[in-house]
């Protein structure tokens, strides 16, 4: 009897779970935005953060509103790095040299918020990749 | 040592026309019938000279003022003064206005101070006047009429109601794109002086006015603006010649508004992207200012340099020397009544790296 109720609830979950499969609702867009928005909002305190380099300089006082970071050209070929490169590693240089501090990984979480926070600033803006 | 001579020597056999080289500062002369009125000075700005901890400063902005410094010592003929426009510090702290005025101290010469904001909003300028003086102030010299304005204070309630600590004030207005800062104004006070101070000059008198803000309005959002523009402009639309140099923006701009030219100076420390770089705003950079190139963060110093100026019958020359571009040349054109780019105005003229985007 117990298995009979079990395998009746999973049957019922499996049936519930194929209907929503290619739905969401008003609340799930409304989570990921606001789980978006909260990176961007991340990726916005690094940028005037003090503590992301080694010398007290910050992202913004070079780039205010992330301008001329121009995410819509990456990858592109960095002709001071003399290869394609993606634009994590041109915020890693700037860590590095500007900020005289240490590079982040391309998948810290850090790095992730910059990168939305630099994308955010550009929306609505076409893609054009290796442009120069 | 071989390099300090060669350059010691290019820049005496070269003087006034100094081309190829980049020196972080701006050069103005001004010419008059007579040619012993005729004279010039330096221009330095935008330094941001910035602490780190003790005595330990931002190499990269040390250098810039360092190199502005030495390269003036070494004009031939030597200035008649030098302007400093603004911005000596990062956060207006002790330590940082003397790490700057003990650089600036090296100049041969007198130099005036324009306030910028980085100066000013920590202590509201009280140590910078210990160091430099008065807020604004005008002077004479050759039969131009100067006027120096401190075109970067904004209104009471922001300045003295809405931030517990001075540092916190300081800070918020030190970061450009911070929507908790507050538009530059010159303010009823100042003004009332500029008119009090501009009855006594003849209106054929050319009259060249230092602020550290724009005098005009081009992207509220970067501060890229002064509140009161058009009431500053109105004091100074009777004069014939009347020229606006200000800082702030740390890249080439020009414009024309009515009687009045404007120029800006580039910083020594960093360029700052034309406002049109953020997609997210409207701006109103002036449809004369043919943009400099886009700067390379490699070359540390590119994008940063100096003007020389001449001005002949009270109007301006400028020649925009960039560390690692070719000079530019914008030169008030007597026929159209506005600043003109030498070699960049007409559209088929312009490069690809003066494209922004």
């Amino acid at each position: 009897m117990k298995l009979l109720i079990n395998s009746c609830a999973a049957v019922l979950l499996l049936a519930s779970s194929n209907l929503m499969a290619d739905e969401f609702t008003k609340n799930d867009l409304e989570r990921w935005d606001g789980q978006f928005q909260a990176v961007v909002k991340d990726g916005r305190a690094l940028w005037t953060s003090a503590e992301l380099g080694k010398n007290g300089v910050v992202c913004a006082q070079c780039h205010p509103n992330a301008a001329n970071t121009h995410p819509e050209t990456y990858p592109k070929f960095q002709k001071q790095l003399g290869k394609v490169a993606n634009l994590w590693e041109m915020v890693n240089w700037c860590l590095r040299n500007p900020l005289e501090g240490e590079p982040l990984k391309a998948d810290d979480p850090r790095m992730t918020a910059l990168l939305t926070y630099i994308a955010w600033e550009r929306r609505g803006v076409k893609l054009e990749p290796g442009k120069h | 040592m071989s390099n300090t001579f060669d350059r010691r020597q290019f820049l005496k056999n070269t003087t006034l026309t100094l081309t190829g080289t980049a020196l972080p500062i701006t050069m103005v002369e001004l010419a008059f019938a007579k040619s012993s009125d005729n004279f010039n000075f330096a221009y330095i700005s935008d330094s941001h000279i910035q602490q780190i901890k003790g005595n330990n400063f931002v190499r990269n902005w040390d250098r810039g003022l360092l190199r502005a410094v030495a390269e003036t010592n070494l004009l031939t003929p030597k200035p008649d003064f030098i302007i400093f426009g603004g911005d000596l510090a990062q956060m207006g702290s002790k330590p940082e206005l003397d790490h700057g005025a003990e650089m600036l101290s090296k100049l041969h010469g007198k130099v005036y101070h324009v306030m910028g904001e980085h100066d000013y909003y920590l202590d509201l300028g009280e140590y910078w006047s210990k160091l430099f003086g008065k807020h604004y102030y005008s002077f004479d010299h050759k039969g131009v009429h100067f006027v120096v304005l401190n075109s970067i204070i904004t209104y009471d309630d922001w300045t003295f109601n809405k931030w517990p600590t001075a540092q916190q004030r300081m800070a918020e207005m030190a970061g450009l794109d911070n929507p908790n800062g507050s538009p530059f104004m010159v303010g009823d006070k100042q003004r009332d002086w500029l008119k009090k101070d501009l009855a006594k000059v003849k209106k054929d008198t050319p009259v060249i006015v230092f602020s550290h803000s724009p005098l005009q309005k081009i992207y509220k959002g970067w501060n890229f603006w002064t509140e009161d523009a058009e009431a500053v402009q109105a004091l100074l639309a009777p004069f014939d010649k009347v020229t606006v140099f200000y800082g702030h923006v740390h890249q080439i701009q020009y414009n024309q508004i009515g009687n009045i030219a404007f120029t800006s100076a580039m910083a020594t420390a960093w360029p700052w992207p034309y406002p049109q770089a953020y997609a997210q705003a409207q701006q109103l950079l002036p449809k004369l200012t043919v943009q400099m190139n886009r700067a390379d963060p490699f070359f540390e110093r590119d994008a940063t340099g100096w003007q020389f100026i001449d001005v002949a019958t009270g109007r301006a020359s400028v020649n925009y020397n960039l560390y690692n571009n070719a000079t530019r040349t914008v030169a008030f054109d007597a026929q159209e009544g506005h600043p003109k780019d030498s070699g960049y105005q007409a559209v088929e003229k312009r490069i690809p790296p003066q494209t922004h985007y």
